[in-house]
Formats: C-alpha cells, sequence, structure tokens
C-alpha cells in the first residue's frame, strides 16, 4: 500500500519536472532533420527560467481574467494529472468514468486560455481563438470515441484500469481496434497541441498562426505557466498514447516506469520526424482530417461493439 | 485469421474514406487500385487452409485486373483529359466524409438485420461489402468530373465483388471470369468516352452533359 | 445449334474489324444477319440441344426472343445497307445546331451491330443467371459505340449516361444475383447452381426471405435497362440521339433482353411461391411507367423522343400483363412480338424522315404525305399501329391484358390502364397525324426518291403486324401459349 501511494504521488511531480523535456526533444529532432545542431535539450528549462524573471506586461483592454487565465490553466492542467496512470502505475485519484472528467479538464484548460484570448480585445487573438475552438469541435469526439472504444475492450471504466487493461493479451483479441484509437489519439495528439500538420508552432505569418496567435499578449511568468502548461499538455496527450501502445507490463516498477519514459521519448521523436517530413495542411482542410479521425474511432468503437 | 481478416476489412474502409475525401484525381486512382488488391486477396485471407488452385487464379486475376490493368486504362484517361484534381464537388469533402461514416453504420444495422446463412467469414465482412457499395454510388451521384464517376462505379463494383465473395458464391468458372471480362470493357469503354468528352468539352466536368432534357 | 447462333456474329464482327472495301462489309453484315436468321428458324423446325452443361439451352421464351431478336436484325440491316450508303463520309453539318461533325468509322459501327446481335443472343439462350447478367452487360458495353455514330455533343451525353445509368443499375442485378445465390443455400450446406429449371425444380428449398430482396434487386436492376419508370430516363435520350437503325435496334429487340431477365426472375419467384408479391411490383412498375410516358408524350416536340416515350409506355404494358396474370401473361408475351415489329417499323421511318427534312421538331416536320408518300403511309400506319388501334396485332394483345385484369376483378387497373392509353393515344396522333398532314415547306434536303432499301424493311414489317392482328400463325400461337404456362399464365 505504501509503496503504490507514493509511486502514485511520483508520477504527477515526475511528469512535472520532464514535461519541459519533450518540446525540447522535438526541437532537436527537427534540428537534426534540418541539418542542424539546434538547441540543447534543457533550453526549455532555461527558457521558463528566463521568462520567470521578467516582469509582464497587461495591455489595458484587458481585465482580471487575463491576469488569472494562465496560472487557472495550469492548476487545471495539473489537477488533470492526478487523473493520468503512467507506466503502469495507477493514477493518483482514480474512479470510474474518470476518463470523462479528463477529457472536461483538459477542454477547460483550453476554454480558459480562448477566453484569455478573447479578453485582449484583439480581433488578431479572436481569429487564433475560433480556429482553436473550431478544431476542438471536431477533436474532442474522436479523442471520446476513441477511449469509449478503449474502455470496450478493455471492460473498465477509469483510465488505470484501462492502461493495466492494455497488456498483451488485449493486443491479441483486439489489434485492429487498438491500432485504430491509437491512430485517432495521435490525430487528436496533433491538434490538442497545434503540431504540424494541424498547425506550425513556427510560423509567425498572420494567416497561419493558430496557437501562437492565442498566446501572442502573453509577456513574463505567464507567459512561462503557459508553455509549462502546453508541455504538461504533450505529456497528458502522449501518457494516453504510450499507455494504449505498450503491451509490456512486467511488474517491476522501475522497469514498467523506464518503458514509460522510453515510449514517451519514442513518441515525440516521432513527432519530431513527422513535423519534419511532412508540411502543414491547408486550414480548409483540417476539419476533412479531424473527420477521418473521428471515422477511426467511430470504426474501433464499431470494431469492438460486434 | 479473423485478426487479419479485420485488417483487410478496415482497410477496405480506409480506402473508401479517402476516396470520399480527396480531390486530387491521381490519388483517388491508386487508392481504388488498392482496394480492388485488398478485395482480391480476400478469397486467399478467407480461407487459408484450402488454396485451390481455382481459387488461386481467380484471386490473380482480379488483383491483376484492379491493380493494374484499371489503374492503367484510368491514368491513360486522365494523361488525355490534362486534369489533376476534382472541381466543387456537389457535396462538399467533410459532409463527404461524414456521410461515408453514416454509411458505414447504416451498412452495419442493415447487416444485423441481414441474417446470412452458413458461416460467414467474418461478420465484418457484410457491412464493409455494403458500405462500399454505397460509397462507390454516392461518389457517382456527388461527383462532377467523369472520371470520378467511372471511380465510383469501380468502387461499387468492388463492393459488390466483396459481398460476393463474402456469402461464399462458387459460380462457375465461365461465368466469374465473363463477370471480370464485363467489367474490364465496361472500364475500357468508358475511358475511351472520357477520351471523347475530353475532345468534345475540352473538360471532363459533365455539368456540361446536360442539354438533352424532357 | 446454339453455338453457331452465337459463333457466326462474333466471327462476322472480327472480319468487319479488318480493313476492305465498304460494300463488301455491308455485304458481309446481311449475310451474317441473312445467317443468324436462318439458323434461328431452324430452331423452330430442329430443337436446339442444350450446350455446356445446361447453361445455354433454348426454352419458349427464349425461343421468342430470338427470333423476334434475329429477324428484326435481318430488316434492320438490309436498312443500315442503305443508310450507309447515303451517309457522308467526311464532315457534314449537325441539322439542330450547325456545327461540323464526324461519323464514327462504319468498320466500328458494323463491327459493333454485329457483336451486338451475339451479346442479344447469348442472354436469350443464357439459363444460368450469372450468364445472363454477363450477356446484358456485354449489350450495353458493346451498344455504347452504336449510340455515339455520330459524333458530336448531344449523342456523346446520351451515351454516357447510357453508359453511367444502365452500367449501375446492372451492377444492383448482380448483387441481385448473389442474393439469390443466398436464397438457393441448402440448411445442410452446398448452393444449388443458379440454373433457371434447377431453381423452379428445388423452388421448396428456397429461402423466401432471401428470394424477396433478390427480385426486387433483379427488377430494378434489368428494370433499369428495360426502361421501366423511374429508372428510364437514361431511354428517351440515347434513343434520339442514335442513328434510326440503331434506335429500331434498341427499343425493339434489346429492351426485350432486359424484359427477359425480369422473366427470369419471375419463373423462379413463381416457383417458390412468392409469384404475388413479385406481379405486384410489376403492376407498380407497369402503370407508374405508362403515366410518366403519358405525360411526357403530352407536349414532346421530338418525334424520335417521342417514340422513345412509347416505347418506355410499352414496357410498362408488358410489365402489368405480366403483372396481372393469367390471359395476360399471355397477352403480354404477344405484345413483346408486335411492340417489337412496330417499334422498329417507325423508327426506321423516322430516320427517312429525318433524311429528308433535316430536323427532329414535330412542328417543323410537314406534309410527309406529299414529300414521302410510301413513308408518310407506313408512318400513318405505325401510328395506329402503336396506339393499339385494330385491325393491327397490338390491339389484340393490349384487349387480352385488359380482358384478364377484368377477369382477375382488378376493375381499378383496367380503368387506370385504358385511360393511360387513351391519354397516349391523343398525344401520339395529334404529333404524327400533323406531320403526316399539309403541305411540305420548301427548304430541307429534296429527296424526291425514296430508296428502295429505306421503305422496304418498314414496309415488310408493317405488313407483319397488320397480319398478325388478323391470323397468328399456328407454331407462333403454341409458342407463346408455352412461354406464357411456364410463367403461371394458362
Amino acid at each position: 500500500m505504501e509503496s503504490v501511494t507514493i509511486a502514485a504521488f511520483l508520477h504527477p511531480v515526475l511528469a512535472a519536472a520532464l514535461a519541459p523535456l519533450l518540446p525540447g526533444v522535438i526541437n532537436r529532432v527537427k534540428a537534426f532533420f534540418a541539418g542542424r545542431t539546434g538547441p540543447s535539450l534543457l533550453q526549455p528549462y532555461r527558457d521558463l527560467a528566463r521568462l520567470l524573471r521578467k516582469g509582464a506586461v497587461f495591455s489595458p483592454t484587458t481585465t482580471g481574467l487575463f491576469q488569472l487565465a494562465p496560472a487557472a490553466g495550469l492548476a487545471i492542467t495539473l489537477v488533470a494529472m492526478a487523473l493520468l496512470p503512467a507506466g503502469g502505475f495507477p493514477a493518483l485519484l482514480p474512479f470510474p468514468g474518470d476518463f470523462l472528467l479528463l477529457v472536461g479538464l483538459l477542454a477547460l484548460a483550453r476554454f480558459i486560455l480562448i477566453l484569455a484570448a478573447l479578453d485582449t480585445g484583439s480581433s488578431f487573438e479572436g481569429m487564433g481563438a475560433s480556429r482553436e475552438a473550431a478544431f476542438a469541435v471536431l477533436s474532442e469526439p474522436a479523442l471520446l470515441l476513441g477511449l469509449a472504444a478503449a474502455v470496450r475492450v478493455s471492460g473498465e471504466l477509469s483510465l488505470s484500469g484501462i492502461m493495466a487493461a492494455a497488456s498483451a493479451g488485449a493486443w491479441t483479441t483486439a489489434a485492429p481496434a487498438l491500432l485504430l484509437v491509437l491512430g485517432s489519439l495521435l490525430a487528436v495528439f496533433l491538434t490538442e497541441n497545434a503540431r504540424i500538420p494541424v498547425d506550425d508552432p513556427n510560423t509567425h505569418l498572420e494567416l497561419t498562426m493558430i496557437h501562437e496567435v492565442m498566446v501572442l499578449d502573453h509577456s513574463g511568468p505567464d507567459l512561462a505557466l503557459i508553455e509549462f502548461g502546453a508541455a504538461l499538455r504533450l505529456w497528458v496527450f502522449g501518457a494516453l498514447i504510450v499507455g494504449l501502445a505498450t503491451p509490456l507490463r512486467t511488474g517491476v516498477p522501475l522497469a514498467d516506469a523506464g518503458i514509460f519514459l522510453a515510449g514517451m521519448l519514442a513518441l515525440v521523436g516521432f513527432v519530431g520526424v513527422l513535423e519534419s517530413a511532412i508540411a502543414r495542411l491547408r486550414l480548409l482542410r483540417v476539419p476533412q482530417f479531424l473527420v477521418g479521425a473521428i471515422a477511426f474511432s467511430v470504426l474501433a468503437l464499431v470494431l469492438v461493439l460486434r | 485469421m479473423t485478426p487479419w481478416l479485420d485488417t483487410l476489412m478496415v482497410l477496405v474502409v480506409f480506402t473508401s474514406l479517402k476516396l470520399l475525401g480527396s480531390s486530387r484525381l491521381g490519388s483517388c486512382i491508386r487508392t481504388a487500385a488498392f482496394q480492388g488488391v485488398l478485395l482480391g486477396l480476400l478469397p486467399i485471407v478467407a480461407h487459408p487452409g484450402s488454396l485451390a488452385p481455382r481459387l488461386l487464379c481467380m484471386s490473380a486475376a482480379a488483383i491483376g485486373l484492379k491493380g493494374i490493368v484499371f489503374p492503367w486504362l484510368l491514368f491513360r484517361a486522365l494523361r488525355g483529359a490534362r486534369v489533376r484534381r476534382e472541381v466543387e464537388p456537389f457535396v462538399g469533402y467533410t459532409s463527404s466524409l461524414l456521410i461515408g461514416v453514416l454509411a458505414l453504420i447504416a451498412a452495419l444495422w442493415a447487416a444485423r438485420h441481414l441474417r446470412v446463412p452458413g458461416r460467414p467469414i467474418s461478420p465484418l465482412l457484410v457491412p464493409v461489402a455494403l458500405s462500399t457499395m454505397l460509397v462507390g454510388l454516392f461518389l457517382i451521384i456527388s461527383r462532377k468530373k467523369a472520371l470520378s464517376q467511372v471511380l465510383g462505379y469501380l468502387v461499387f463494383e468492388n463492393g459488390i465483388y466483396a459481398f460476393g465473395v463474402g456469402v461464399a458464391y462458387e459460380a462457375p468458372l465461365l461465368v466469374e471470369l465473363g463477370v471480370l471480362l464485363d467489367v474490364f470493357v465496361a472500364v475500357f469503354v468508358m475511358g475511351i468516352a472520357i477520351f471523347h468528352i475530353r475532345r468534345e468539352f475540352d473538360s471532363i466536368d459533365t455539368t456540361r452533359l446536360e442539354t438533352l432534357r424532357y | 445449334m446454339i453455338l453457331s447462333l452465337l459463333l457466326v456474329p462474333v466471327v462476322a464482327a472480327v472480319v468487319a474489324f479488318l480493313p476492305s472495301a465498304a460494300p463488301l462489309r455491308r455485304g458481309l453484315l446481311v449475310l451474317a444477319a441473312a445467317l443468324h436468321a436462318g439458323l434461328s428458324l431452324a430452331t423452330w423446325v430442329t430443337p436446339a440441344s442444350p450446350e455446356w452443361h445446361g447453361m445455354l439451352a433454348l426454352d419458349a421464351a427464349g425461343r421468342l426472343v430470338l427470333t423476334v431478336t434475329s429477324a428484326l436484325f435481318f430488316f434492320v440491316a438490309l436498312y443500315v445497307v442503305g443508310y450507309l450508303g447515303r451517309e457522308v463520309k467526311d464532315e457534314r453539318r449537325d441539322f439542330e445546331e450547325g456545327f461540323l461533325f464526324t461519323n464514327a468509322p462504319e468498320a466500328v459501327f458494323v463491327a459493333c451491330l454485329l457483336l451486338f446481335l451475339a451479346s442479344m443472343t447469348l442472354v436469350s439462350v443464357s439459363q444460368h443467371f450469372g450468364m445472363i447478367w454477363v450477356g446484358i452487360e456485354a449489350t450495353t458495353l458493346v451498344s455504347a459505340p452504336l449510340i455515339y455514330f455520330h459524333r458530336h455533343h448531344r449523342s456523346l451525353e446520351a451515351t454516357w449516361k447510357y453508359l453511367m445509368i444502365c452500367s449501375v443499375g446492372i451492377g444492383l442485378a448482380l448483387l441481385g444475383n448473389f442474393f439469390l445465390a443466398i436464397a438457393a443455400t441448402r440448411p445442410l450446406g452446398g448452393t444449388t447452381p443458379l440454373l433457371l429449371q434447377t431453381l423452379v425444380a428445388d423452388a421448396g428449398a428456397l429461402q423466401t426471405d432471401w428470394l424477396r430482396p433478390a427480385f426486387i434487386l433483379l427488377l430494378v436492376g434489368y428494370g433499369t435497362k428495360m426502361g421501366l419508370a423511374p429508372l428510364h430516363t437514361w431511354l428517351p435520350d440515347a434513343h434520339s440521339e442514335s442513328p434510326s437503325a440503331v434506335s429500331a435496334l434498341l427499343s425493339g429487340t434489346l429492351l426485350n433482353c432486359a424484359f427477359l431477365g425480369i422473366l427470369r426472375g419471375l419463373q423462379v419467384c413463381q416457383a417458390a411461391g412468392l409469384g404475388e408479391f413479385a406481379r405486384s411490383l410489376l403492376v407498380v412498375f407497369g402503370l407508374l411507367s405508362m403515366g410518366v410516358a403519358a405525360v411526357f408524350l403530352t407536349a414532346q416536340t421530338d418525334y424520335k423522343r417521342m417514340l422513345a416515350y412509347s416505347s418506355v409506355e410499352h414496357m410498362g404494358i408488358l410489365a402489368f400483363g405480366i403483372g396481372i396474370g393469367g390471359g395476360g401473361t399471355f397477352g403480354a408475351m404477344f405484345h413483346m412480338v408486335n411492340h417489337s415489329i412496330t417499334k422498329a417499323m417507325l423508327f426506321l421511318l423516322a430516320g427517312n424522315i429525318l433524311n429528308a427534312y433535316g430536323t427532329k421538331s414535330v412542328d417543323e416536320v410537314q406534309g410527309v404525305f406529299r414529300r414521302l408518300p410510301a413513308s408518310g403511309c407506313l408512318w400513318v400506319t405505325g401510328l395506329l399501329a402503336i396506339t393499339g388501334t385494330p385491325p393491327f396485332s397490338l390491339f389484340l394483345s393490349e384487349f387480352l391484358i385488359v380482358r384478364a385484369a377484368i377477369d382477375a376483378g382488378r376493375l381499378a387497373l383496367a380503368a387506370a390502364f385504358l385511360a393511360l392509353l387513351a391519354w397516349i393515344f391523343a398525344a401520339m396522333s395529334r404529333s404524327m397525324l400533323r406531320m403526316a398532314q399539309g403541305t411540305p415547306p420548301a427548304r430541307g434536303t429534296a429527296a424526291s426518291a425514296e430508296p428502295f432499301l429505306a421503305v422496304a424493311p418498314p414496309a415488310a414489317l408493317a405488313v407483319a403486324v397488320l397480319a398478325l392482328g388478323v391470323f397468328v400463325p399456328g407454331p407462333l400461337l403454341s409458342l407463346l401459349r408455352q412461354a406464357a404456362s411456364a410463367l403461371g399464365g394458362p
């Protein structure tokens, strides 16, 4: 009992510590493909430290909401971490149906960011916020239906139970369905974290920014909180994917944690490769991409329901 | 064998959805060819133990025809037509994708009520065949370019072929070959018609083919 | 015998493709047509033996359709010889819109005609449902180049519609074949082969749950090819834009072959106890076709389209007759023969009129009696025949159908049938009589003398339809009775 509780606490702490590593790995992989050396893997930590030291500037058109939003968003994301199992360990606060709460919390965090963007009163941020919201409308059904399929495969209603059941046994019986769910979750991962092919995190052109423009007005510690929150979102979605994808449960805590970390690094490495290899989709095509993800999830659900 | 069969079925549904969502005619032709190859493999995957020479022969003929001959004919028509993309169809691409998903759900519901006697190879086969047929019909009515309509016809025939395989209907060899030959000649004649349409109208947009009325 | 029936046109088609002088090719066409007609008449004398393990055999309905097809093809081939001789080799001006266009190569035309004959023969002799499907799909594919003989945009549009609609419809019929195969699975495994006689004999073991949708699919699929409303939309375009000889064949022979496909399905349903279900569907489609045809005939300005809609109407009458059952089955079989002869004649005459006047518009054609005396007389004769006036044979067949409807107690249906016939009579007479009478306009091509080959075939067909109205020869009568009894009629 004792060790389980400590391990359960360990995951959120570890996640908070290691999450900024993920964007660093992605950038490093992209630099490698571009033929550059690229920034060091610890650069995101340095960026966060630098931003925390700076002062914040607030536009006179904003209200208190704008100043509260980054902290609120980060807090909600940290609460979502409590529901997330990792590496074969259960989450901090598992209960039946917690996957719905997880999706809801992530949506709430995004909603608060959208509110902050609208609060600036600038049409530029508003445009980015509306695009983000439009994509969210399509990515949430994909996420929920995919998780529903996973629930049906594992027979458990709690995320921890689902991840625990996604062992080799589940893979042999329901491999096509699980592959479909993973595909759909990958699409959702790319959408929710504003990665290519949905959004280019490095672009600074007016017409093409989506997520970047939403957080354009934040500065200093607020920006640090938002970037940290974005890294945590990467971790959350990555944990969902890696948890479903890794069929090994050795039972040894360190081995499971190691496999999990290796899986996360592999996932973000793959995302880096993807970002380097394919181009960003036209804005009109993103809904089709997401409807494709929904189709994957529906197909997976249909496969396991018969 | 069921996981392999399931994967095959899922891939077939992918190809249908990809056809619904893509506007690049070249990639559509390749996707339809891939679908044909998958369905040509179906009898082999479905009966892994008994590989009768007749089964292999039919499979090889289907794969050769659908995977090689049809794309060749259609690419020739495409080159002659000198188009690359579909124009804005009657139903937009995102709506088409959603309709494709709905067609799949409808096919699943219908298949539940159609109790096929005997042991079906896979419970997914009849729904996938029906949904492929529906997708083919939808492509014919919603797309404007003549080549897309031919692709819709091919997908429709693919669905019917899949249904036939799933029903495990053993027609006489002559009849099966006759069916394949007929579909081949159909695509051939349609390709020639597209060539003539291009020559006549300088485009293969079928909305120009609306002068005859009443 | 059956194999030679199939081989003669195919071999002739291959030879026709080889480069040779035009007169030789036309002679080959007539020769092949005559040979084929001779062989089909020979099957009346000595019954043909089944081939290919019973997949090809001539039963009563098949022999009927084969004879009609073969005879009509012979007469149309004679007409085609004259027609090809009159056609301009190089570019010519379109009548309606004035642009320049060319014709397809004559070799392609003649070869496709012969292949058309071969595929229709295949449909008539097939006893296996899969083979019937192959034959009907083949007829679609080889007749498409025939429709596109005059290479301009209207005929291209008609060809494309014909290809797409008929291919999709026939694809549905293939699905119907599969449903039929499921219906024929025996409970202990194995399938009854889809041979007509086997299915009819084993009909008790067929699963009606699957037989019902199978028949619906066959009806919709082959009904598309037959021209039943609301699946008829390709018919007016294809029959009006193709050369008149091709229209004659399409209306007179191809529609019968599609009808034969439906009849085979009906036979199986009849044997399995689903006769009532199948017949009620046929009645619905029949009346719908007649109604749609009547509406579109009312203000029709193009006389070839008018004839095409008349074909839709008569296909509706066929479906109605079969659907009523009893004496109506015999009436429908007889009507099939009568309609084929009459419609072919009318289309050939329409070709003569088009050639002389240079327009397809009913309003612009006047005084056919004066300009083309022989064709004009035959035109009015054809009008009387097609609308069911005594003493022509169509009156007899339609009368038999109405009487069967009244005998069966379905008075409302009989009344609707008669009302629609009257409506169509009024609509068609108005247009066709106006065309025949009056003074011919001064302009238009001056074709004073009517070529023999353009008048003789329609005249022969007119004589035939008149003769059948007065006296039906014994062998034909017994064949009709045989065909009707196979379908459950008396």
